[in-house]
This record gives structure tokens, C-alpha cells and sequence, in this order.
């Protein structure tokens, strides 16, 4: 296998804020993998959902400008974390591609700011990368711990595996899965693993998108999962930040921890506890501490 | 159950053939009504109107339904509709085009506070580069309604608590740039 040059990273707004576990469980991840990533210089906001919404050209030109600056830092595929802004960057590049009425829009705007235009760059997300360019058979030979703690629920949420299925699968993604079993843990079938979490709706339509959460975690437990794993910031700040107000239609309440796929293959990597942002979890906290305790280091990964 | 008879002559279709020629409605003219997109949607029975009637109002020209309906703005993008769609319609883009649509023309549902975030967000990425949750979530909520605030303590005590907020200002550094690019979008969307 040729040597891998690593990647430009885009974090996204995300994950220098409530995502932050996201940020720095993926940045261990990927040191202990020795696959070098460099942030992307200057990035802003991809333009993703609620941008769209009022703008969709001026959406289309900030993922231009990220782009533009992937192209003139070079060389490498440009990875995105966030499912909101792989698809924001993808979606762009899609649009400017096959509209010349977007195109011609989009290059009038780089031009008037001195950017280059954008060919060339690949849009991809983390979990595609560590699918396809690491690759379940390294995960396993290089994972130093196996996982002990409870079952699994993978939950991909939407717009990482829609509308393009270049991450995975749209209607039964797998890849998470294997990841996760590749380092010990069990999964569970989850048939909700693409359903909405609501985006945005758990702050603006406040019941409705608690009411989404609920089901998720609902279905998650019904079968058997200990703990949600996810590749989403927005997907993990709905289902931790409110669980605590979920009450169930019989009164059940949930204490399901929410955790990012990069803090269970960091953790089962070798990685530092410390350096997986899980004390930023809200939910689950004991079972968090548990599974991710100095006690399982010993148990290596047969 | 209350049911609105629809005439011919309230039907507006000029607009419903200029709107099949935005980017991604183009395949509206070849829906079947099947429903597959209200089935999947894990909004639809929160909507007025499900999305396979949407697709009927704008075929059928009624635009002051389509822009006024709550439906757009329930949808949240998760793509299941337009992933499943037997005659490939990009129905979330369609969705998009009736919320752009929606606030240009000021039709949304007064001080409901979907459109107001979006528009929050907006002027902060355009003036800032980067979205900062604090100050959008405020301005959202006092600009549609402040009680929503209430509803966000429970929460927001446990993103507090464990470093998930931050009151810093998130910024680009070439703020100046991204303004030039993004008026001169404008100026050539107006020309």
C-alpha cells in the first residue's frame, strides 16, 4: 500500500464548539494511526441547512472559498467531520459542476475576492477515509485494546449517506459497524441507524424535534444497545444535550451515552482517555467511566 | 375535517412553470403522486401539508399555499424523500427553493422562529465567516419567541458544564474577502 499523505481538514463550526469531543477524539485517532491531517487555512462556514435556506448561491460560494483554498494548499483529498458540512462542500461542488446559471455566479464571486477557482478537490468524510483509505483490516492489526463496554448502536443519521452514497450505503450503511467490530464491539441492528435526528428542530419546533430523539433512543434500547455511536455533531448534541428531558410515552427515562465512532477506535488505538473529549458527554456518564477506565487497558486486543 | 376547494382561477401558472426551472425542481412534471416521500418523512405528520402535496400545489400554480405552509420550514433536510423518489424529484432542493422563496416574499408564518434562525445565521456567517451558537440562538429567540429560551435551560446547563459552550466570537481572519465574494454573488444574481 503507498504511503498515505494525509489530509486537509475541515472541522466545521461544530466542532469548535459543542462538538469538540469530535475534534480532538478524531485528531488523536488519526495521530495514532500516523496519517498526518493539517487544518484547513482560514475555513468558514460551509453554508450548510439553515444558510441554504435564505441564500442558495451565496451558500454554494462559501463552500467555494473552502474549496478554493483546499486547491492552493494542495495536493491532498480535503476531509470533512461534520455530516452538514461534507454535504455543504459536496453539494457545491455538484451545483457549480452541473449549473453553469450557479457556476457562473460562483466564479464572479472568487474572482471578485482574488481566489483561484477549485478543480480537482475531493470532498470526502472521516468515516469513508478510515473505511476505505485505512481500512478494517489495519484498524483491527493496530488496535491495542478491545472494547469491553456495552453493545452498540450505529446511528449515521442523514446527510453523510444522502443524497450521495459515496460514504456509504443511503438506505443500510455498514461501515461504522464494521469499524466497530473490528476492535471488539458488538453492534446491534438498528433499522432507525438513517432516520432524521431533527437538525435544528430540537432548538426552533422544541417538542417535535425532542419527540425525534426519543424514538431514536427508544429503538436503540428495544434492541439492545448499550450506547449510541455517531459521526454527527449535530446527531450527538440532540440525542446527549436533551435526553435528560425525554420522559417516555411509559414514563421510562434514558441515560444512553452518546459517543463519536473516533472516541471508541482512539480508545481502542491506545489512545490517552484524557485526550477523547468524553468528559464532554453528557449522558452516561458512570458507563462512559467504566468502559473507558484504566482497568481494560491490560485486556489487549487478541 | 375541514376541506378548501381549490379554483382554477386562484392558481398562479406562470410561477409554477418559472419554478420548475430552478436548479434541482426540474423534475417536478414527473411526479407520480406515489406518496413514497410522505411515507418516509419523519416530519410529514406535523405538516399542514405532506411533501406529495406540496408537489401538487406547485404543479397545480397554488404558490401563496406552497410559500405560507409550515411543511417547508418543518423540513429538515435529511434527504430521505429525494433518496427515495421513484421518479429521482430532488424534493429537499425543492423544499429549499420554497423557503428562499418564502422569505424574500416575507410569507412565512409570523415570528416563527425556523425562518428567523435561518436569517440569523446568515448575517452572522456573512458578517463573521463562521457560525457562533450563542449569539444566533439569541437573537433567534427574542426575535420570534423568548420563550423558547425556557425550554433550552435543562440543556444547555449540561453543554455548559461540560465546555461545550463557548461565548468566544468565532471568526475568519480575511473577513474582508469573504464580503467581496459574497456581494459580488449578489450583484450577479440581480444583473
Amino acid at each position: 500500500m503507498p504511503e498515505n499523505r494525509g489530509y486537509l481538514y475541515f472541522p466545521g463550526c461544530s466542532l469548535r464548539a459543542t462538538g469538540a469531543a469530535y475534534d480532538e477524539s478524531l485528531t488523536e485517532t488519526f495521530r495514532l494511526l500516523g496519517i498526518p491531517i493539517e487544518e484547513l487555512e482560514d475555513w468558514n462556514c460551509c453554508g450548510a441547512t439553515s444558510y441554504m435556506a435564505v441564500d442558495e448561491n451565496s451558500a454554494f460560494l462559501l463552500s467555494a472559498r473552502n474549496l478554493s483554498i483546499a486547491a492552493q494548499q494542495g495536493g491532498r483529498d480535503l476531509m470533512a467531520a461534520c455530516s452538514a458540512c461534507y454535504l455543504g462542500l459536496r453539494k457545491a461542488q455538484d451545483y457549480v459542476e452541473h449549473y453553469p446559471e450557479v457556476r457562473a455566479k460562483v466564479e464572479a464571486g472568487l474572482k471578485a475576492a482574488e481566489l483561484k477557482p477549485f478543480t480537482g478537490v475531493k470532498v470526502r468524510h472521516t468515516l469513508e477515509i478510515l473505511y476505505n483509505d485505512v481500512g478494517v483490516a489495519q484498524i483491527k492489526s493496530k488496535a491495542v485494546r478491545k472494547w469491553q463496554g456495552g453493545k452498540l448502536a450505529c446511528y449515521y443519521g442523514c446527510q453523510a449517506v444522502r443524497p450521495y452514497d459515496e460514504v456509504d450505503n443511503p438506505h443500510n450503511p455498514m461501515r461504522m459497524d464494521e469499524l466497530m467490530r473490528a476492535v471488539g464491539a458488538q453492534t446491534v441492528d438498528y433499522p432507525l441507524k438513517t432516520k432524521c435526528c431533527g437538525g435544528t428542530l430540537t432548538g426552533t419546533i422544541h417538542d417535535v424535534g425532542v419527540r425525534l430523539n426519543y424514538i431514536l433512543l427508544k429503538e436503540a434500547v428495544r434492541k439492545g444497545a448499550e450506547a449510541i455511536v455517531t459521526i454527527c455533531p449535530l446527531c450527538q448534541f440532540n440525542l446527549d444535550a436533551y435526553q435528560c428531558e425525554i420522559t417516555g410515552d411509559q414514563g421510562e427515562k434514558f441515560d444512553v451515552p452518546i459517543l463519536y465512532f473516533t472516541q471508541v477506535l482512539g480508545w481502542a488505538l491506545g489512545g490517552d482517555p484524557g485526550k477523547l473529549g468524553l468528559k464532554r458527554c453528557i449522558a452516561g456518564q458512570s458507563k462512559i467511566k467504566n468502559w473507558f477506565s484504566a482497568k481494560q487497558e491490560v485486556a489487549s486486543h487478541a | 375535517m375541514k376541506q378548501t376547494m381549490k379554483f382554477q382561477r386562484e392558481a398562479d401558472p406562470e410561477w409554477s412553470e418559472r419554478f420548475r426551472t430552478l436548479p434541482g425542481c426540474e423534475r417536478i412534471s414527473s411526479c407520480i403522486q406515489c406518496g413514497t416521500c410522505s411515507g418516509t418523512c419523519p416530519l410529514s405528520i406535523y405538516m399542514d401539508y405532506t411533501p406529495r402535496k406540496i408537489i401538487a400545489l406547485i404543479r397545480a400554480g397554488f404558490r401563496e399555499e406552497a410559500l405560507s405552509s409550515k411543511t417547508i420550514w418543518l423540513c429538515a433536510s435529511c434527504y430521505s424523500c429525494a433518496a427515495l423518489c421513484p421518479q429521482q424529484i430532488h424534493i429537499t432542493d425543492v423544499m429549499y427553493s420554497l423557503k428562499r422563496e418564502a422569505i424574500q416574499a416575507k410569507k412565512y408564518p409570523p415570528r416563527f422562529p425556523i425562518p428567523v434562525l435561518a436569517q440569523e445565521f446568515f448575517n452572522y456567517v456573512k458578517n463573521w465567516g463562521r457560525n457562533a451558537e450563542i449569539p444566533v440562538v439569541l437573537k433567534m429567540a427574542l426575535k420570534s419567541n423568548p420563550f423558547i429560551l425556557l425550554s433550552m435551560i435543562r440543556s444547555g446547563w449540561g453543554l455548559f458544564r461540560t465546555g461545550r459552550i463557548s461565548l468566544k466570537r468565532e471568526r475568519i481572519k480575511r473577513t474582508g474577502e469573504l464580503q467581496r465574494a459574497l456581494s459580488a454573488v449578489k450583484e450577479h444574481s440581480h444583473a
